[in-house]
């Protein structure tokens, strides 16, 4: 008798899913689904309205990283005025990226992933959370929330609010950056340092820990894709598109990604609203790749910070000769190197005087009837693409998400850990959280940013063939 | 002219029988809320915030249109008043498509400061999210009818102070809008001067600077009492002394 597994929703990520897993007769796993159950339909609705209100309004897609639509939707505007931003705006911009990368990557290691790390993955549920860590480790808990508010502090101070600043416009940044604001960034990055180190040093201290699990965390070839810099560096706000398949061959390279149509495409499917992005020449399913930390620290060459740089050559040497990591778990590893780089990279930029000049925006007419914008988001590439009329009115939109490139991953990821941890019958407390643990190492954003207040519940059904409920499991 | 005196929230007060109790009322420092009135456009009494009490009546009066009269007696804020204003604040956010968050003017808008001055935290009507057009063709400016409260400030700004008359209301009821001459788009408007002085009057986002993003845009109706002023002046400059 076939039965389906639901987990409904999945807890302690970004927005509302559930997973569902069919058995066949046997008991055994034939197919487990990464479903996401939220419409937002920011691409119809915005059709009509002016390119300009964009950054502010596909901010609002997000609570975690609106940052990254700003700046994403701003480089689209560029594109349209068809305009070079001043040198001072694009160093604002780069800050506020870096910015929105520490604060996210924060969140996501010590606020929803590290209580699985170090209460460990079979530890009591209502313990199993931020607030547990903080009974666990005081100290720990409390610097993680500093780091995070370290990087909430460079976006307000640049944008005058944390969430959904709509700083950055068409053509360059509202409003310049001033010599004691940049005096008082600075103050934090020994911390912030320090910090990024600690969490770096504590993951790797966990992977001898869970060298068990961790070959079945969504361990898979597929390819990678994101943004270098011209030498092949890992980049965040500009550069051109990379892929490399799972075998670390580079297939290829300085992709414009205002052409990114050209190769990728979106497959939907009935079951869930989250779009399946797959690379056009090997077709859907066989184009899966995956964005974001991991990715990014698999494409490029090096990293242009040094402390990073050394972590860099360290994560490489687990990929062995193959020379990229594919196994989803270190996408953890690869954010928290990424979280020293950003630190070390904010230095960089703030002590940079050019960072005070006090031209920040050029300004233009609608040139073009097309533009592209695309940056690294924290859970990877974002693109958006926006058609205008002559007046700016928009008249297509198409907004390619981070977290969706990662959809034909997630549910291998899934699949993967079904199979290995599902026995039969019994649904047990350490294959529900491993199954949304495995979801949690892509970090997905799903609404982006549902609102959601504290934790959802996590319902999981058995269902026979007709959609009976043979068994059900509510915590 | 003649002096008449009569009583406002209990206040008695003094004041020329050509002033309208709103002059009068603001010349006292006694508040009371207004969107389709802006001083130094002619008044028309269509938003119905500035309606008063006046003793003997069970009548609402705009004090914008309505003259003091001897020994009249006016309340502005009771219950039913503040009542009132609230629920037309009410209607006008739910008849359009007003979203705060994204607008161009967040933060500096005529009907947002009302909304918090009457203290509305939601509306008991269903929006009607109507569809409204927008345009951006004018080369300087652009109206998005989704955001207009129909206050007609934009029509008599342009046919009083400019002259021009590219604004005008088509359609009746709740079907009325804006339109630019001859129901055409903006940028084919050949009356229209691209002066901004609507864009500047609009209490809201509806009549905005092309370019501007969201929360940018602050207006400044200030021009228009120097406008007037100077006007006044060079016309009435050898009857001052009626004035």
């Amino acid at each position: 008798m076939s039965r389906t597994i639901t987990i409904s929703p999945v807890t302690r990520i970004e927005g509302h899913a559930k997973i569902t897993i069919q058995l066949d007769d046997a008991g055994t796993v034939v197919d487990a689904r990464f479903h996401v159950n939220e419409f937002r339909g920011f691409e119809k609705f915005c059709e009509g309205r002016l390119m300009w209100e964009m950054g502010g309004i596909t901010s609002r897609i997000c609570g975690i990283c609106p940052t990254s639509h700003l700046i994403t939707s701003a480089k689209a505007g560029d594109a349209i005025l068809a305009v070079e931003i001043p040198e001072t705006a694009e160093k604002l911009r780069r800050l506020i990226t870096l910015a929105q990368w520490i604060q996210s990557h924060t969140l996501s290691f010590f606020h929803l992933s590290s209580p699985d790390f170090l209460l460990g993955f079979d530890s009591d549920p209502a313990r199993r959370n931020i607030f547990g860590l903080i009974e666990h480790d005081r100290e720990f808990a409390r610097r993680g929330i500093r780091l995070r508010k370290f990087g909430q502090e460079i976006i307000e101070v640049l944008g005058s609010r944390r969430i959904h600043t709509p700083w950055a416009v068409a053509g360059g940044v509202r409003e310049p950056f001033d010599r004691s604001k940049r005096d008082y960034l600075l103050g934090w990055i020994p911390e912030a340092r320090e910090t990024a180190r600690l969490a770096l040093d504590t993951l790797k201290s966990i992977h001898t820990r869970f060298e068990h699990e961790i070959p079945n965390f969504g361990n898979f070839r597929s390819l990678h894709v994101g943004l270098v810099d011209r030498e092949g560096g890992l980049e965040y706000y500009g550069g051109t598109l990379r892929v490399m398949d799972g075998a670390g061959n580079i297939i290829a390279d300085r992709l414009d990604p205002k052409d990114y149509r050209e190769h990728f495409g979106e497959a939907t499917e009935s079951w869930s609203y989250l779009k399946f992005p797959y690379y056009k020449p090997l077709g859907y399913q066989q184009g899966m790749y995956r964005v974001g930390p991991l990715a990014r620290l698999n494409i490029c060459d090096h990293i242009g910070t040094p402390l990073a740089e050394l972590e860099r050559k360290e994560f490489k040497a687990i990929a062995g000769d193959a020379g990229v990591v594919n196994n989803s778990f270190y996408f953890h590893y690869a954010r928290l190197i990424e979280l020293l780089f950003a630190v070390e990279q904010a230095e960089l930029l703030l002590t940079d005087e050019s960072i005070l000049g006090t031209h920040v925006r050029s300004r233009a007419m609608i040139n073009r009837d097309h533009g592209v914008g695309a940056s690294e988001a924290p859970r990877g590439t974002l693109f958006h693409d926006y058609e205008v009329n002559q007046d700016g009115v928009l008249q297509k939109v198409d907004l390619v998400i981070a977290t969706a490139q990662n959809n034909l991953a997630m549910n291998k990821t899934v699949q993967q850990l079904a199979m290995r941890y599902l026995d039969g019958t019994e649904i047990s407390e350490g294959l529900l959280n491993r199954i949304e643990a495995g979801i949690r190492c892509f970090d997905p954003c799903l609404s982006c940013s549902t609102h959601a207040i504290g934790a959802m519940p996590l319902r999981v059904q058995l269902l026979g063939p007709g959609g009976r409920i043979i068994a059900e499991r509510t915590r | 002219m003649a002096i008449l005196t009569l009583t406002i929230d209990g206040e008695q007060l003094s004041a020329n029988d050509d002033e309208t109790l709103l002059e009068i009322a603001r010349q006292h420092d006694i508040a009371i809320p207004t969107l389709c009135h802006l001083e130094g456009l002619s008044d028309v009494g269509s938003c119905r915030l500035c309606l008063v009490e006046i003793e003997g009546s069970q009548k609402l009066f705009p004090a914008c249109t309505t003259r003091a009269q001897e020994g009249m007696v006016v309340r502005t804020k009771t219950e039913r008043l503040q009542r009132n204003r609230r629920m037309i604040i009410e209607l006008l956010a739910s008849e359009g498509n007003h979203q705060c968050a994204v607008c161009v003017v967040n933060n500096h808008c005529e009907l947002q400061n009302l909304a918090y001055e009457v203290g509305l935290t939601h509306t008991r009507y269903p929006y009607l999210y109507p569809k409204k057009r927008l345009d951006a063709s004018h080369p300087d400016f652009i109206i998005d009818r989704n955001r207009c409260v129909l206050c007609t400030r934009c029509v008599r700004v342009c046919h009083e102070v400019e002259g021009a008359h590219v604004w005008d209301i088509a359609q009746r009821g709740i079907h009325c809008e804006i339109i630019s001459d001859m129901d055409q788009p903006w940028g084919t408007s050949p009356s229209c001067t691209s002066c901004g002085k609507c864009v500047l009057v609009c209490p809201t986002g509806a009549l905005i600077a092309k370019g501007e993003n969201v929360a940018e845009m602050e207006k400044k109706t200030d021009f228009l009492k120097y406008i007037v002023t100077a006007r006044v002046k060079r016309e009435w400059i050898n009857t001052d002394g009626e004035e």
